[in-house]
């Protein structure tokens, strides 16, 4: 079996089982079903193993799979292109997907729509890999709107819920804004490189650069790299396309983890990181990138500390990391961003699974104002779920201090414009993670058990809400299938960061990325390396470090020590609080102006357009003229066959005059 | 050898009409498969139209050539090349569903509707096909009667309102193009050979009349705005079967003229009017795309969105490169599937609730899940997903565009948004959330007979979305030359 056919096996076993599950899941049953899926996922996910040492052996794969259209001297073909940087992203997903179907037997287990699930997140799963070992841009372009797609099914996974609907509705449409970019930066590529084959294109990226759009006058390759970055700025959830992303929380949480924190949502960077040696030669693009990661950086981390739903307390982080990932890209970075979305995956999903797993336990409640204590209950849950926190805040020995530090430290280096505005994002946020992670984690976990006060309350003066409110309000662990993933993802979540030395200085992604010259960060980093304890101890005397723990600290002050507090600076803080609750007025403002102002344009053209002027004015109108004219006529229908004849005679020399004299001016 | 195909193709569906009126509407279900079969004959006849296509070849094929009116030299010449081949199997494969879709759901005169259908199916297919003007001009406005007669009698309430608005608009709109044909006739020294006006050289002036008698007749057809407002309405009013016609093929008709009488006769006109077409285009896009947000009644809706597709086929046309000219063209095939699937798929629920308004409706997938899936698929499609046929055609075309023009481009992409607007809105409405009403909660899912004819769509859709080659293979000869006419000036 050729290379080839494995490379074809990885995305198609997926599919295979998201096809099984999906149309035969009544014959195949609920066990039968996640069987299938999970082993097709597996098989992805070794096969994915084994190309990865290929690809370490210095093996680099790019060829077609077929041609899919050829027109106009675009020949456009589905193909693959497997180098280190595809095989990183294949790792990552099909280990975070594995983790996720084997946690979604446990969290789905009472779930009518089981079979239906398992065929949407293995589909997602195939979806997301056409997406990174992708050689061309409408294959990408394929993948970008599949695992959309996918994303828009899930979301509305619980279509009778009303937010479920709004939110995957929402989701899709923002998804589209951002998509309208990357389909004009695809237009512009195709049209001034006459490809859209990766290696081709970025083959002429010297002569794209040197050129100006015609009709814009934009410098041509600063126009296709903000096109495609739009594209990135819907996926990936980047201010102001940032809004689908807290709404599609109203999915299940086992796709919370999978496909909006650690990856689909990664897409974006991914797709940045790939089409580095467009963006290295735009410092315009690259301005723009990082400045847009800079805003969603702080302004998402913000609002996350206000949240009190748990899971859109982690979505907000989601946000706030992915403004991180961006910075990095804008910092030319890639190798960085991609480090901190491969650390931010595993930690991501633990904190989401870990989510999901206190949801079951509350009895699908996700309201921290009604959790607290709930540590004694769920040991292995909540050590996940801190392990992760520390991850998210950024602190040694976890994975995402080592990604986040560098990041901070490419930022720092960065010469493009925005940088020192970003370089201060970069730092509050590192402040504002802390606080927001470890006030998670205080606030289910520590504290007083608030939800025996909630079932008391919930049930009022129900007669039996003693017995009832006990039984439902007694937290326990979840079971092996939702452990067993979420320790699994703890293990990366710690170590994975380790592998800093090999990923970002030791040659990893060979020449999947190019750096130009000018943007020297990463090279700089790599000489002041020192080994991963070496950069540990040196963190200890740096800004980010003390800024996390001075993070962590106020959590514990606000949230352990003297919980009374919050309520109180709440209410001090009035409107700045009210800014943050209403998420900067987003929402609202879409809402009106964008989804109100089209309907009614819409309505407006209708029947102000349509009916009243074509239908009413023009068509109806000379339907009058029609009756008018006639009206005029039967004046003349006299009966008399002379007047007829005359009316003839006449109306021939008329004609013939018209003939002659049009003949005349050589018109006939 | 193969040259009594098209023949086949125009006249087995027509003449396989009359045994099934003779039968009479009392015998049905003979009458429904007798019907199925002539369609199936009429399908079968037209494969080795493809198969036995010369893909290589940018002349005409399976000619057909015999004198018909010798005083005026009218001949009855057929022929096709790869730009109208695919529309003869589209229109035939059309016919079988439409005849499948109408299967029990048409109780009053079943004999009558089936054999109308077949009628236009072989109707079409001689628009198609045909090489000679007169020939063409006798099927388009032949063309013309089994349609109104479908809506008129099989149709909604305001029936007769939308059949004449429906039979005027488009009668109105082909006199135009019978003045121009009579003075092409004249001038080429008596032909009606199409191919022959392809060579003719002309003023300026006579091309621009001739460009807008023909524009007149075909934008009412395709239709572009501002004459499109009969569309809407003969929709709402047509059954289900005329509207998926009307949709996949009759609007194609039009498109159809651009490319076969406008482009190649009258090049010089087709540039110096194309900043014309192509904002009449774009206004499609946009301006049909927002009013179809503001529909309340399903099949109006897919009727705006049906406007607003067919805006994009205008814009390939005109915007005179290959891969926009092709994608137009995929697009035509594309919308054929889609659109009729849509109507489909709303006749489906008009056949249970009797309602086509938006607000009847919700929680569908909860009674009819298998139905829900479908209706969401074709959605997708209509919304240009990749990977289904929605994608290629405005794909192409907006990649032609921004090689046209960047802000051309930029303005036909932005149905990225509105499409996915329009159509998933309603999605929301009709198909998603809870039950609701009692009527929703009694809905039947589909049964076989209406699984199998959207089944089938939806193959079509998704093979031509992963594999849209074939499609285009055959008509980059055609297209080529189509193209060198376009470029070389008459004048």
């Amino acid at each position: 079996m050729g290379m080839k056919t494995l490379y074809l096996l990885v995305p198609l076993a997926p599919l295979a089982g998201a096809i099984l599950a999906g149309f035969f899941g009544k014959i195949l049953g609920r066990t039968g079903s996640h069987v299938v899926t999970i082993l097709g996922v597996a098989v992805s996910f070794a096969l994915s193993f084994l190309i990865y040492q290929d690809v370490q052996a210095g093996t680099v794969f790019n060829g077609a799979v077929y041609t899919w259209l050829e027109s106009g001297g675009l020949k456009l073909q589905v193909g693959f292109l497997i180098d280190p940087l595809t095989v990183t992203m294949m790792l990552v997903v099909n280990f975070v997907s594995l983790m996720v179907h084997i946690y979604t037997i446990g969290y789905m287990a009472d779930d009518p729509g089981y079979q239906r699930f398992f065929s949407y997140i293995s589909l997602f799963t195939f979806s997301m890999l056409m997406l990174v070992m992708s050689n061309n841009f409408v294959q990408l372009f394929f993948g970008w709107e599949a695992v959309g797609l996918v994303s828009y099914l899930l979301i509305g996974f619980w279509y009778t819920r009303p937010t479920a609907i709004y939110a995957n509705l929402k989701a899709f449409l923002v998804n589209r804004v951002g998509d309208f970019g990357f389909l004009l930066g695809i237009g512009l590529i195709a049209a001034y490189a006459g490809s859209l084959d990766y290696a081709e294109v970025f083959a002429k990226r010297n002569e794209l650069a040197a050129l100006t759009e015609t009709v814009t006058g934009w410098p041509l390759l600063t126009a296709i790299c903000i096109g495609l970055f739009i594209g990135a700025m819907g996926k990936s959830a980047q201010f102001p396309l940032h809004v689908w992303l807290p709404d599609s929380m109203e999915g299940p949480t086992p796709i919370s983890a999978l496909i909006h924190a650690a990856t689909m949502v990664t897409a974006g960077i991914f797709m940045v990181s790939r089409m580095s040696p467009l963006f290295e030669l735009s410092d315009t693009a690259l301005s723009f990138v990082i400045v847009i990661g800079a805003i969603t950086c702080l302004f998402m981390a913000l609002i996350a500390i206000v949240q009190t739903d748990i899971k859109r307390v982690v979505a907000y982080s989601t946000l706030s990391q992915l403004g991180y990932m961006t910075m990095a890209l804008g910092a030319s970075a890639y190798s960085v961003a991609i480090f901190h979305l491969m650390t931010h995956a595993f930690f991501k999903a633990v904190l989401f699974l870990g989510a999901g797993s206190v949801i079951i336990a509350m009895h699908h409640e996700q309201d921290m104002r009604r959790m607290g204590g709930l540590r004694k209950y769920m040991p292995i849950t909540y050590a996940t779920m801190f392990i992760a926190a520390i991850a998210n805040a950024g602190l040694p020995p976890f994975a995402g201090f080592f990604s986040k530090d560098s990041i901070i430290e490419a930022v720092h280096f960065s010469q493009v414009s925005g940088a020192g505005f970003a370089y201060f994002c970069a730092l509050a946020g590192v402040f504002v993670g802390g606080l927001y992670s470890f006030r998670l984690i205080f606030f289910t976990f520590h504290g007083k058990e608030r939800f025996r006060e909630t079932a008391h309350d919930a049930h009022g003066h129900d007669a039996h809400h003693d017995a009832h409110g006990h039984h439902a309000a007694e937290p326990h662990e979840t079971p092996m299938v939702v452990t067993v993933p979420l320790i699994l993802l703890s293990i990366p979540a710690i170590g994975s960061g380790w592998l800093i030395g090999t990923i970002l200085y030791g040659k990893w992604f060979g020449d999947a990325i190019y750096i130009a010259e000018v943007h020297k960060g990463v090279e700089t980093m790599a000489h002041e390396f020192h080994g991963v304890v070496g950069m540990m101890t040196h963190s200890v005397t740096t800004l980010p470090f003390w800024l996390a723990i001075s993070g962590a600290a106020t959590a514990w002050f606000l949230y352990i020590v003297r919980p009374d507090l919050p309520a109180v600076i709440k209410k001090k803080s009035g409107f700045l609080a009210t800014i943050l609750e209403e998420k900067y007025g987003f929402d609202r403002f879409n809402d009106w102006f964008f989804a109100g102002g089209a309907r009614m344009i819409g309505r407006g053209l209708w029947k102000g357009g349509d009916e009243a002027m074509i239908d009413g004015v023009m068509v109806n109108g000379s339907a009058g003229a029609v009756g008018w004219v006639s009206g005029l006529v039967r004046l003349v229908q006299t009966g008399h066959i002379y007047q007829y004849a005359f009316g003839m005679v006449f109306g021939v020399l008329g004609l013939l005059s018209l003939m002659w004299w049009l003949g005349q001016r050589g018109l006939i | 050898m193969n040259s009594q195909l098209l023949s086949l193709a125009i006249w087995v569906p027509i003449l396989g009409a009359l045994p099934v009126f003779w039968i009479g509407s009392e015998r049905r279900t003979l009458v429904r498969w007798l019907s199925l079969a002539v369609a199936v004959a009429g399908f079968m006849v037209t494969i080795p139209l493809y198969t036995g296509f010369d893909a290589t070849l940018s002349s005409m094929q399976f000619v057909e050539q015999s004198p018909w009116i010798t005083r005026f030299n009218v001949q009855y010449l057929l022929g096709v090349d790869g730009i109208s081949m695919p529309f003869i199997l589209l229109n035939s494969l059309i016919t079988v569903l439409v005849v499948l879709a109408g299967w029990e759901v048409i109780e009053d005169k079943q004999a009558q509707y089936m054999g109308a259908f077949l009628i236009m199916s072989g109707l079409m297919n001689g628009i198609f096909s045909a090489l000679d003007g007169v020939l063409f001009y006798v099927f388009f406005e032949a063309s013309l009667i089994p349609m109104y007669i479908i809506i008129g009698a099989w149709g909604g309430p305001k029936r007769v309102y939308a059949a004449f608005k429906f039979f005027l608009y488009t009668l109105l709109g082909s006199l135009l193009m019978l003045v121009a044909l009579i003075w092409l006739f004249l001038e080429s020294g008596g032909s009606f050979n199409i191919l022959d006006w392809h060579q003719l050289r002309l003023g300026m002036a006579p091309q621009i009349l001739i460009f807008i008698a023909f524009l007149v007749s075909f934008a009412v057809k395709v239709p572009m705005w501002p004459v499109h407002t009969w569309l809407p309405d003969a929709h709402v009013e047509a059954p289900t079967g005329g509207s998926v016609v009307l949709a996949a093929i009759a609007l194609k008709l039009g498109a159809y003229g651009f490319v076969r009488f406008s482009l190649p006769i009258v090049p010089d006109a087709s540039h110096h009017l194309a900043p014309l077409m192509i904002a009449l285009s774009l206004i499609a896009v946009i301006y049909i795309g927002f009013v179809a947000l503001a529909q309340t009644d399903m099949k109006k809706l897919i009727a705006y969105s049906s406007i607003s597709h067919m805006g994009f086929v205008t814009l390939g046309f005109f915007i005179f490169n290959q891969i926009g000219i092709e994608g137009a063209l995929v697009q035509m095939i594309s919308h054929g599937f889609v659109s009729a699937a849509m109507f489909l798929c709303v006749g489906v629920m008009y056949d249970r609730m009797h309602s086509r308004q938006i607000a009847d409706y919700g929680g569908v997938v909860n009674t009819m899940p298998k139905f829900a899936a479908l209706f969401v698929f074709f959605s997708m499609a209509n919304s240009g997903l990749p990977a289904t046929s929605g994608f290629v055609g405005e794909f192409m075309v907006i990649l032609g565009a921004i090689k046209f023009n960047f802000w051309v481009g930029f303005a036909a992409a932005t149905t990225l948004i509105l499409g996915a607007a329009y159509t998933l809105w309603m999605v929301k409405r009709v198909v998603f959330g809870a039950i609701g009403n009692d009527h929703v909660a009694k809905l039947k899912d589909i049964g076989g007979r209406e699984f199998l004819v959207l089944g089938l769509l939806a193959v079509c859709v998704l093979a031509m979305g992963l594999y849209p080659f074939p499609f285009t293979e055959v008509m980059h000869a055609s297209v080529d030359n189509l193209l060198k006419h376009v470029m070389a000036s008459k004048l």
